[in-house]
């Protein structure tokens, strides 16, 4: 008891000092966690990807399209249960800096495939029966404020002129890593468009999204079905829609990585400034120290007692920062929803934070702990700090 | 009266430790500001040094990039025979129509990493020989130039240090073919050393294409581009756009480019709270331990505008040191070549970390403006000591 209350008294003595390194600890476990959220959010496409849904593109690369005809011959393969068209339309709404994701698709193949966005079944009855109907996610409704019934002008650096589509449908997420900022609209509206504009162009399939009965089977699968495209004019890659959605991620990988790294410089920051107020401390107390040492403390008990106090330091911070993590996040997300369509704040991000407070703690006492603890008691008395 | 320098400078030195931490905390924030400047820099010197001043890209109207663009053999052919487009000594027009695809190709892993292959899309140019000499930067640096009509290529010098199975001799499997690289070209830190060039008709045949991507011309002197372009727009059979290559290759950076920029600095500026935090810690104590020594000076009749100002110093002195460490720091990333892919033209680009005047001069602005906020209050504290309390101080 007597320990603790030495060590809470020390803690408080130079107010200013203390609060000053407690507010750069807060800034320091807030920037450190949101930098982990943000690198989080690039993996939340691949966290909300299906198992049992793989992806077959074409081996060139995604801007080159397959035949649409290869459905049938996909759908033939064993253990395949559905396939459906997906092309990515490239739109832009109003401004490019309103970027959100199109997608032609054939819906009645699609949608079943996909139990994680929940329709109304009427709206989803309006949305097949209109051919320039689209789907529309709830979180991308909210964004800019689409409602049933509106009409959306979608001008596309593929496909050329504008684009109009109506709002028949808005779709909710089942679950928190389902993504719902995204729109879909029929395949088959697209594909007589560009029939007309561009017939070179028409019956090509973007991807074909590829339903299978069980996860294990999937290698075999895309083996199977990249073997029956061998040495045809649009040769195919299959891989899971989790694989398919980190190949993007992996794209831009050094930018994820310089992320994550940075967020450890702000630790090593704000460890630089721990250890200096701890050494400052320590320095100042010195013929302290050798007083404790006179009454009888062991030297190992001087250098705990320096030691609990950067730890409470540490923890005070951290504690405080974490408990600010999520408002920050939270804010932060309202900021960029369109750029990042998820930015899920998980538990590791947690263990993460107090992990490097911890560190931080350590590593700012132990110096001082060290030499308090081999400080000669005459020595220690004699100092002038 | 001022304070002599000598002594600002040694109640630092006399205090290493203290002056270490604070300074290397700095010095984190001055590196991680100057690298995000380094690399903005890197890559718009990377785009913008890619275009030639006298050189004009063509694509379909509204396209954006090359990829998505298609132009006509006949839109091309109107082009080539605009009297604002230089000829060449045989009497030809410098017009190269090209043809673009993204290849997505495995690049290579760091050594001892299990992980998948991790692919990355990678430019795919066809082009005519009159291609290379509209790029005057472009030269081969090993093996040899690709023979018009063959399925041979060459490919960059990023994409040979980046990219898997690209070694001469070796071949790439594509659009039904086996191509064979013959040669590694270096294009001078542009955006071309991320691509892998070809001949154009044999590309067009085996991608099975009819239209061109764009068509590069040079103009006969750089003021005609504007004659050309009110050419162009008033044609109705050219539904096309023009860009100067220069303004071309610029406008591809500009969503990567505020990406960097804006992370870069909202980062920089909450690193530089802890920062500057820790110099007004360091400040404080500062004063604190030198109570009876500011007395003193005040006694020998030093003013307090002085005080203020010698303590103010110090804090600078102290930033400028951790400056100059994270700037000496940064200097060394400029070793480093960052490759990743540009989603404005969803390919590969590489780009190295480069180190301007300009971004030396900022990063010690922003490194003193540290020292000055952060050594603000305790120099205040500092100058408004009464000389008698403060003599009286232990």
């Amino acid at each position: 008891m007597f320990f603790l209350n030495f060590v809470l008294r020390n803690v408080f003595r130079a107010r200013l000092r203390t609060a000053l390194t407690i507010v750069g600890l807060v800034i320091a476990v807030l920037a450190f966690g949101l930098l982990q959220t943000v690198v989080r959010a690039w993996y939340a496409g691949a966290d909300a990807a299906s198992a049992t849904r793989l992806i077959t593109r074409s081996a060139i690369s995604l801007t080159f399209s397959m035949p649409v005809y290869y459905r049938d011959k996909i759908r033939a393969v064993p253990g395949v249960t559905a396939v459906s068209v997906s092309n990515w339309f490239g739109g832009v709404y109003k401004d490019p800096k309103n970027f959100f994701p199109q997608f032609a698709i054939d819906a009645p193949t699609f949608f079943p495939m996909y139990p994680e966005f929940v329709f109304e079944a009427d709206s989803y009855r309006e949305f097949l029966r209109d051919r320039r109907g689209a789907a529309v996610g709830r979180q991308l409704a909210d964004l800019y404020g689409f409602k049933i019934g509106d009409t959306i002008p979608l001008k596309s650096a593929i496909y050329p002129g504008t684009w109009e589509f109506n709002v028949r449908a808005i779709y909710d997420a089942k679950d928190d890593t389902t993504i719902t900022r995204q729109m879909y609209f029929h395949y088959d509206y697209l594909n007589e468009q560009i029939k007309r504009v561009a017939p070179r162009r028409a019956d090509q399939a973007g991807v074909f999204v590829v339903g299978i009965n069980e996860g294990q089977a999937a290698p075999d699968i895309s083996r199977v079905i990249d073997a029956e495209f061998k040495n045809s004019l649009a040769e195919t890659l299959t891989e899971t829609e989790k694989a398919f959605t980190l190949g993007f991620v992996a794209m831009v990988e050094t930018i994820v990585v310089a992320i994550e790294g940075v967020s450890y410089v702000v630790i090593l920051i704000i460890m630089a400034v721990a250890a200096n107020t701890m050494a400052m401390t320590a320095r100042e107390r010195m013929s302290e120290y050798a007083t404790l040492k006179a009454l009888g403390f062991k030297p190992a008990a001087v250098a705990a007692m320096i030691i609990a106090e950067a730890f409470l330091l540490a923890i005070l911070g951290a504690g405080l920062g974490m408990l600010l993590t999520p408002i920050v996040v939270k804010a932060f997300h309202a900021a960029t929803v369109s750029v990042f369509a998820k930015m899920p704040l998980v538990a590791h991000t947690f263990y993460l934070q107090a992990v490097c407070a911890l560190a931080v703690g350590l590593v700012a006492g132990i110096v001082p702990a060290i030499r308090a603890a081999r400080v000669k008691i005459v020595d220690g008395l004699r100092h002038v700090a | 009266m001022k304070i002599p320098a000598s002594y600002i400078a040694r109640n630092l030195w006399v205090r290493k430790l203290t002056t270490g931490l604070t300074a290397g905390g700095m010095a984190l924030v001055v590196f991680v500001f100057a690298a995000v400047l380094m690399l903005d820099a890197g890559l718009k010197a990377t785009l913008v040094a890619t275009g030639s001043p006298d050189n004009v890209v063509v694509i379909r109207q509204g396209s954006q990039t090359e990829v998505q663009s298609g132009v006509s053999r006949d839109q091309a052919a109107l082009i080539e025979t605009s009297p604002e487009v230089a000829l060449g000594a045989d009497g030809r027009p410098w017009v190269s129509k090209e043809v673009v695809v993204l290849n997505s190709l495995p690049k290579i892993q760091a050594s001892g990493s299990n992980q998948s292959t991790k692919r990355s899309n990678v430019v795919v140019r066809g082009l005519p020989e009159i291609g290379k000499t509209l790029r005057p930067q472009v030269r081969i640096i090993e093996g040899r130039m690709f023979r018009a009509g063959s399925s041979e290529i060459i490919v960059g010098k990023s994409v040979a240090s980046g990219f898997a199975g690209v070694e001469i001799g070796q071949h790439l499997s594509f659009a039904g073919r086996e191509w064979t690289v013959v040669g590694v070209f270096d294009a001078g830190k542009t955006a071309f050393d991320s691509e892998i060039w070809g001949d154009v008709e044999q590309m067009m045949q085996a991608f099975r294409r009819v239209v061109y991507s764009s068509v590069i011309a040079k103009i006969a002197a750089p003021e005609l581009f504007g004659a050309l372009k009110l050419r162009v727009d008033a044609d109705p059979r050219l539904k096309v756009d023009i860009k100067r290559e220069a303004e071309f290759y610029g406008d591809q950076s500009s969503s990567l480019s505020s990406f960097i920029t804006l992370l870069g600095m909202a980062l920089s500026v909450i690193f530089s709270l802890g920062a500057m935090i820790g110099a007004t810690i360091t400040m404080y104590a500062a004063v604190a331990t030198r109570t009876a020594e500011i007395g003193t000076l005040r006694a020998l009749g030093f003013q307090r505008a002085s005080i203020l100002v010698a303590f103010l110093i110090e804090s600078l002195l102290l930033a400028f040191v951790g400056g100059v460490v994270g700037i000496a720091a940064a200097s060394f990333l400029t070793a480093i070549t960052v490759s990743t892919t540009n989603f404005q033209s969803f390919s590969e680009l590489a780009f190295a970390f480069t180190l301007t005047p300009r971004i030396v001069i900022f990063a010690l602005v922003f490194s003193l403006l540290m020292g000055f906020v952060g050594g603000f209050l305790p120099a205040i504290k500092a100058s408004k000591m009464k000389i008698v309390d403060a003599l009286r101080a232990d």
